[in-house]
């Protein structure tokens, strides 16, 4: 004799375990959209706080900007997103507008960042990094790592990362202004372009940007290492 | 095509957890009579029918020894006891063994030409007159108690077999430990199942059945090397109710080394699927009450639920491993600690769903182990058997499935 009680008991209480799963899983996915969101407003915020500085600039001098000048944040943002994309139960639609801020903010972060070496004559330290998510690029994936070591070995270097085919009209502008052909992936790095993989060794030896940041590293380390010895 | 894999994840997901939640309220269900079996059954017997104990023996010159002193020592009335070897061909000293009891009272011994162990157990059957009868394979070993905690079973008339609970004999190896767990975990879900009448096996160590029931039925069948689980369900196919005692031990010495453990698991694993296989006509018959709706589906489709989750593990970290590599081959060895930001904590339905399962694996162990130790307690068995179990048994299931599917034969030993 079956207890049909008992197959009612046991799925109400599965069926209240998935529930609550679901359930649990979309709050922590609802959170973590609004961490990124968060963020996004911080670094909306540090933008509109350097402009005005560099508004100010137009009165004093370059001396004024502080090591704070630029935001520290949009790293922090691009790790997230990176992570959040591979999430499947994250709200997809949310996702793509915290992308498409994420771009804006890095394209108004170069700007500023550009207006900046202009004026005050700092030397350009910037990656124009475009990738694609569309179709498959294990280029893209192997270039990713050697930019991520890049940046962990120069704080200094701001790379700004584009999804070539992300349906944002600046990203298009900024792909037709530096003429990015799609052969991903592309880098951009004070006007010219380099198409394909390039190890940490190549950029470094080949590219004048990076050849000056190992240059300015070499020469910290030698002065961290006198001033130990004389320790 | 990854919706379609999320898909088949969350039916799995919901079909382990929808049978673990089955479990426990079983268990809660029970747990009283559990506890009255335990105080009770056993003690007070006022009716010992006539027993036979077949012991088939097929190069068991190592134990076998002392799986007939420990029937010796049964308690249970002498005159009420005998025991039967059958000597199934062995090529060692096993015959040997028994010239010391040719001339007890208790104990005859047969020997054939070797022809497999369900012949060995016919050949005893046909001179068989006793009550009940039962078998223990020559690498086993009873408690003393165990026949006076079968026998009451036997008052209901309806009951046909009575199945034991096995317990590993002496582990030594973390093979062993593992199984030991493994063992525990099977008498927690043996109880249940004889509960809901769902019992799929009447093991070879010492599983008492009514004498009638071979004649009835007919003797042991070669049944793809398990002849147990065949009976079983050729029991439960014509209705004859089998329970099981939790509390009558059996010892029994469990492969050493991983080769042995993986011939026994294929063995086991493809007898299974080739017998209910045989006995399809119980799938999703209400006929057959919960064995046949539930029991028999579950267990089936848990084979392949585990080598497809296996499979998926495997895939996935090999992609992991091959990012890993890539970047090792980039940008050399550049570790870094793994972020503590909770961003970046997995928290997807799935893990939520697996951590729920893993909860109730947990909690299913432990009552497991209590049933079967009289508490519980942490012991490293139970380490050995969450760290190393999972890796190997998508193993012998792989192996099995491949046997069945192209009809290969696997051997006994």
């Amino acid at each position: 004799m079956i207890n049909l009680k008992k197959y009612i008991a046991a799925l109400s209480i599965t069926a209240v375990i998935f529930g609550t799963a679901i359930y649990v899983s979309n709050l922590f996915g609802q959170k973590k959209l609004e961490d990124v969101h968060a963020i996004e407003n911080r670094v909306a915020l540090d933008i509109l706080s350097s402009e005005t500085q560099f508004m100010l600039l137009e009165e004093t001098s370059c001396k004024d900007i502080g090591p704070g000048f630029l935001s520290k944040e949009l790293g922090s943002i691009g790790e997230r997103l990176t992570y959040a994309e591979n999430q499947t139960e994250l709200n997809t639609n949310d996702l793509e507008y915290l992308k498409r801020s994420y771009f804006l903010l890095e394209i108004k972060d170069y700007l500023l960042m550009k207006r900046l070496t202009e004026k005050c004559g700092i030397k350009p330290t910037f990656i124009l990094y475009f990738y694609s998510t569309k179709d498959v690029c294990e280029d893209c994936e192997r270039m990713g790592y050697v930019l991520t070591a890049l940046r962990n070995k120069y704080p200094d270097l701001r790379v700004y990362s584009f999804d070539y085919n992300f349906d944002v009209g600046a990203i298009d502008t900024l792909v037709s202004i530096y003429k990015v052909r799609p052969e991903l992936p592309a880098l951009i790095i004070n006007g010219l372009s380099y198409y394909g993989f390039h190890s940490v060794e190549e950029l470094e030896s080949t590219v004048p940007a990076l050849k000056e940041l190992a240059r300015r590293a070499r020469v910290a380390e030698r002065a961290t290492t006198s001033v130990k010895t004389l320790d | 095509m990854a919706e379609i894999q999320t898909l088949i994840l969350y039916c799995l997901l919901f079909i382990t957890l929808f049978f673990e939640v089955f479990l426990l309220i079983t268990y809660f269900e029970v747990r009283e009579e559990l506890d009255f079996e335990s105080k009770h059954v056993g003690k007070h017997i006022k009716w010992f029918p006539t027993v036979t104990i077949i012991v088939p023996c097929f190069n068991e010159e190592r134990t076998v020894e002392k799986t007939i002193r420990s029937l010796l020592d049964l308690d249970y009335p002498k005159e009420k006891l005998s025991i039967i070897i059958v000597d199934d061909g062995s090529t060692d000293e096993t015959l040997s063994r028994f010239v010391q009891f040719a001339k007890h009272p208790q104990i005859a011994v047969l020997s054939k030409e070797n022809g497999g162990k369900h012949t060995a157990l016919n050949f005893a059957l046909e001179r068989i007159e006793s009550d009940l009868v039962g078998c223990l394979d020559a690498d086993s070993f009873v408690n003393a108690d165990a026949l006076r905690k079968m026998v009451p079973f036997f008052n209901d008339v309806g009951i046909m077999a009575v199945t034991p609970s096995i317990k590993v004999h002496s582990p030594k190896s973390i093979l062993q430990h593992i199984q030991k767990i493994e063992y525990s975990w099977g008498i927690f879900l043996r109880r249940m199942l004889s509960s809901l009448g769902a019992l799929y096996v009447t093991p070879g160590p010492f599983s008492i059945f009514r004498t009638r029931v071979f004649r009835e039925l007919g003797g042991y069948r070669h049944a793809h090397h398990t002849e147990d689980l065949e009976m079983a369900l050729r029991l439960q196919k014509h209705h004859y109710k089998i329970v099981n005692s939790h509390g009558a031990h059996v010892y029994t010495v469990t492969p050493l080394r991983f080769s042995a453990l993986f011939k026994q698991r294929v063995r086991w694993t493809y007898g299974f699927l080739n017998n209910v296989i045989d006995y399809r006509e119980l799938f999703f018959n209400r006929k057959y009450g919960h064995i046949g709706l539930f029991i028999l589906p579950i267990a089936t489709s848990s084979i392949f639920s585990t080598l497809y989750i296996a499979g998926r593990t495997v895939w996935n970290n090999f992609f992991s491993i091959s990012s890993m590599l890539t970047k090792l081959q980039i940008v050399g060895w550049n570790w870094n600690p793994p972020s503590l930001d909770w961003f970046f904590i997995n928290t997807s339905v799935v893990s939520f769903l697996a951590l729920s399962a893993i909860i109730l694996t947990l909690v299913i162990l432990s009552l497991a182990i209590r049933l079967t130790e009289g508490k519980f307690t942490i012991t490293r068995g139970i380490f050995y058997y969450l760290a190393i179990y999972i890796f190997i048994v998508p193993l012998w299931l792989i192996r099995a499935v491949f046997s069945t599917v192209f009809r290969r034969q696997i051997s006994w030993k």
